[in-house]
C-alpha cells in the first residue's frame, strides 16, 4: 500500500533526517564504539625496556583496573555528594522565589526575573573565574565581612564542596526561577481565590495549593539538575588552582583527562569514559522514566 | 551544567480535596514581636509588613545575582595595585578600563581578538548549521511519512541521555586517529549534533504548523521539499531561534572539549584563552595576566547578556517547551 504521495513523503523524510542521522553516527556512536575498542588494549612496555612499546590485548583488565583505582571511586563519591546537596538546594531556592514573585505583592516581576537569569548568560568558565576571585583572600571584597572564611586560603580551599556547589546555585537559580514561575502562571485563579475565601493565608496557599500543583515542573527541574550533575568538570578544574583540597582526580571527568594526558593510559581513560558514559546515560535514563510516569 | 531542562509546565488538576485541604492553620508568628494588646495578634499581619519582607528575600536574591557581575566590571576599571588594594565593588583609584582594554587587545599580538573569532566561529557557524539540521529533522518526524518514526525517535532520544562531557575524551581519541585533534573541525564537528535540538523541533513543528497548510500547499501542487522550505520553515522561525539560542550557549559553555582537542593557541576558543591566562597568573607568577582574564571575560560577557536580554521571548519558548501537547 504505497501510493506515489507516500512515496514522496519517504524520500523527502529521508533528505531531511539524513544529514542529522549521519553526524550524529560519526559525533555520537562512532567515538563510543572507537573508545570502546581502545579500552581493551593497554601499552606494556615489554621485555627488558628494550622492546619499546607493545599494544596488548587485556580484555576487561582496563575495566578492572579503573573499578579498582579508590581515586576514580571517590570522585563518584565526590558527584553524589555534590548531588546530594546542590539539587535540595537549588530546587528549594528557586521554588521559594517563584512562588514570591508569585505572591501577588512582588515589585517589578519581570526586572526581578531578568536580574536573576543574567547569571545563567555567563558562560561556566567566566562564572568559576568570577567566584574563583570572590574566593580568593586579598582579592575578595566578600570574604572581609564574613569573618574567617578568609583563613587557609579561603573557602574553596576549606569547604571545596560548598564552594563548587555555589557557582553552581549562581548559574541556575534563576533559570529554575523563571521555569516554576512559568509553570505557577497555569494554576487557575479561581483556585487561589477560593482557598483564599475559605481563610487560607498567603503563604499556605503558596505552599498547600500552588507548590503541589506544579509538582512535575519541580521534579522534572530536579532531575535534569541531577543529570547536569554527574557532568561536574569546569567548576572544580578552576578552583583546583587555588585549592589544595580538589585534586586532579576529584571527579570522574578530571580523572579521564589525568588518566589519558598525564599518565598518557589512554586504555584506561577510555575504560572510565565508557563507564562514565554508562552511569550517566543510565542515569539519564532513570530520569526520563521517572518523568514519563509523571506525566501520565 | 551543559543540559537544558524541559519544564513541564502541565498543571495537575486541582481536585476540591486539594482546596479544602488548605484550612486556615495557626497564625505564622511574625518575624517582629509585636506589642501584646495588638487586637490582630496571630490573625493577619499588616499587608505592607509582608509586602516589604517578601521584597527584601527577593531583592536578596537578587543583589546576589547581580554583585558578581559588578565586581567584573569594578575590577575591569582597576590596575594591578587597586585590584589588590581597594574595595572589589567600589571603583579603584584610578580609572584604567581603557589601558586594560587595550593591554588585552595588543597582548601576544591580538590573539584575544582571534579567540573572539574563532568563538563567534565555533558557536554562531556551529550553532547555524546544528539548528537547521534539527529543523529538518524535527519538522520530517512531525509531517511526513517516516518508516520505523517511532524507532528512530528513540534514537534522538538516547542522543539526549549522554552528556556531552562523557563524550568528550572519546571524540578526542577518534579525532587523533583521523588526524582531526588540534583542528578546528575537532571543535566544530561536535556541535553540529543537538539531540534535544531535535526533541523541541518536532515540537515546534507541531505547535506552529497546521497540518491543514500543509495539505494545501501539497494540493496546490508544491513538492514536498518546496513545501518544507517555502511553507513550513518560515512558519517555524521562532522554534529555530530558540534552538539557535540554546545551542548557541552550550557550545559556547564548552570547555572540557576544546581542553582536550586543542594545543595550537591559534585555534582556542575565548573560555580556553582565558583559563590560560589565569593559569599562568596564578601559577607562573604574572600576575598582570589578571588583567587579560578580569578583562577578556567582561568583554566576553558583555554580547551574551544583551543577546539574553534581547531574546528572552525566544529562551521562554524554550524552556517551557514541554507546556506544549
Amino acid at each position: 500500500m504505497s501510493t506515489p504521495m507516500i512515496r514522496r513523503q519517504r524520500r523527502t523524510a529521508g533528505l531531511l533526517l539524513g544529514p542529522y542521522f549521519v553526524l550524529a553516527c560519526l559525533v555520537t556512536l562512532a567515538p563510543l564504539v572507537y573508545a570502546a575498542w581502545l579500552s581493551l588494549f593497554s601499552d606494556r612496555s615489554s621485555g627488558l625496556g628494550f622492546g619499546g612499546v607493545e599494544h596488548v590485548f587485556v580484555g576487561l583488565g582496563n575495566y578492572l583496573r579503573a573499578l579498582g583505582d579508590s581515586t576514580f571511586r571517590a570522585g563518584f563519591v565526590t558527584v553524589a555528594a555534590y548531588m546530594c546537596l546542590y539539587v535540595p538546594v537549588l530546587v528549594v531556592a528557586s521554588l521559594a522565589l517563584a512562588l514570591l514573585l508569585d505572591s501577588g505583592l512582588a515589585w517589578a516581576r519581570k526586572a526581578m526575573q531578568a536580574a536573576l537569569f543574567l547569571p545563567h548568560a555567563v558562560p561556566g568558565l567566566i562564572a568559576a573565574l568570577i567566584w574563583l576571585y570572590l574566593y580568593t583572600p586579598g582579592l575578595s571584597p566578600v570574604i572581609g565581612w564574613l569573618g574567617g572564611l578568609g583563613d587557609n586560603g579561603g573557602p574553596a580551599n576549606t569547604a571545596p564542596l560548598v564552594s563548587v556547589i555555589n557557582i553552581a546555585v549562581w548559574q541556575w537559580l534563576g533559570y529554575n526561577v523563571v521555569i516554576f514561575y512559568a509553570a505557577l502562571q497555569a494554576v487557575p485563579r479561581e483556585v487561589v481565590e477560593a482557598a483564599a475565601v475559605d481563610g487560607a493565608k498567603t503563604w499556605q496557599i503558596a505552599v498547600r495549593i500552588k507548590a503541589p500543583l506544579i509538582r512535575s515542573a519541580v521534579t522534572m527541574a530536579a532531575l535534569f539538575t541531577a543529570i547536569g550533575g554527574v557532568q561536574l568538570f569546569t567548576e572544580p578544574k578552576i578552583l583546583d588552582q587555588a585549592s589544595a583540597s580538589i585534586t586532579s582526580t576529584w571527579t570522574p571527568n578530571m580523572f579521564l583527562q589525568s588518566a589519558a594526558f598525564d599518565r598518557n593510559d589512554f586504555g584506561l581513560a577510555a575504560a572510565a569514559s565508557i563507564l562514565l558514559a554508562l552511569v550517566a546515560g543510565g542515569a539519564s535514563f532513570f530520569v526520563m522514566r521517572l518523568g514519563r510516569r509523571g506525566e501520565a | 551544567m551543559t543540559q537544558p531542562t524541559v519544564a513541564w509546565t502541565r498543571v495537575s488538576r486541582p481536585t476540591s480535596a486539594a482546596v479544602l485541604g488548605a484550612q486556615s492553620g495557626p497564625g505564622q508568628t511574625a518575624p517582629m514581636e509585636r506589642p501584646k494588646d495588638r487586637p490582630n495578634r496571630g490573625r493577619t499581619r499588616p499587608a505592607w509588613l509582608s509586602r516589604s519582607v517578601i521584597n527584601v528575600v527577593l531583592l536578596i536574591a537578587v543583589a546576589y545575582a547581580l554583585l558578581p557581575q559588578v565586581w567584573l566590571v569594578m575590577a575591569s576599571t582597576k590596575d594591578l595595585h587597586d585590584l589588590f588594594g581597594t574595595n572589589g565593588f567600589a571603583p579603584g583609584a584610578g580609572f584604567n578600563l581603557d589601558e586594560n582594554l587595550r593591554y588585552l587587545f595588543q597582548a601576544q599580538d591580538g590573539i584575544y581578538l582571534r579567540w573572539l573569532g574563532n568563538t563567534v566561529l565555533y558557536a554562531g557557524g556551529g550553532a547555524l548549521a546544528a539548528s537547521l539540521l534539527c529543523v529538518m529533522a524535527g519538522y520530517a518526524f512531525d509531517k511526513l511519512e517516516v518508516p520505523g518514526r517511532e524507532a528512530l525517535f528513540g534514537l534522538v532520544l538516547v542522543g539526549v541521555m549522554i552528556p556531552s562531557t562523557a563524550l568528550a575524551l572519546p571524540t578526542y581519541l577518534l579525532a587523533s586517529k583521523v588526524g582531526l585533534a588540534n583542528t578546528f573541525l575537532g571543535v566544530f564537528i561536535p556541535g553540529l549534533v543537538f539531540p534535544f535540538g531535535v526533541y523541541l523541533a518536532r515540537i515546534f513543528s507541531a505547535a506552529y504548523v497546521p497540518d491543514a497548510v500543509i495539505g494545501a500547499s501539497r494540493v496546490d501542487g508544491a513538492g514536498e521539499m518546496r513545501t518544507f522550505w517555502s511553507v513550513a520553515f518560515p512558519m517555524m522561525r521562532p522554534g529555530f531561534v530558540t534552538i539557535l539560542l540554546f545551542q548557541f550557549t552550550a557550545i559556547w559553555n564548552s570547555f572540557f572539549l576544546p581542553l582536550i582537542m586543542l594545543s595550537d593557541t591559534r585555534l582556542y576558543p575565548v573560555n580556553l584563552g582565558l583559563y590560560v591566562w589565569n593559569t599562568t597568573a596564578m601559577s607562573q607568577g604574572r600576575p598582570e595576566d589578571y588583567l587579560l582574564a578580569i578583562t577578556g571575560s567582561l568583554v566576553a560577557i558583555v554580547p551574551l547578556i544583551l543577546l539574553f536580554l534581547t531574546l528572552q521571548r525566544f529562551w521562554r519558548a524554550g524552556m517551557t517547551a514541554g507546556a506544549i501537547d
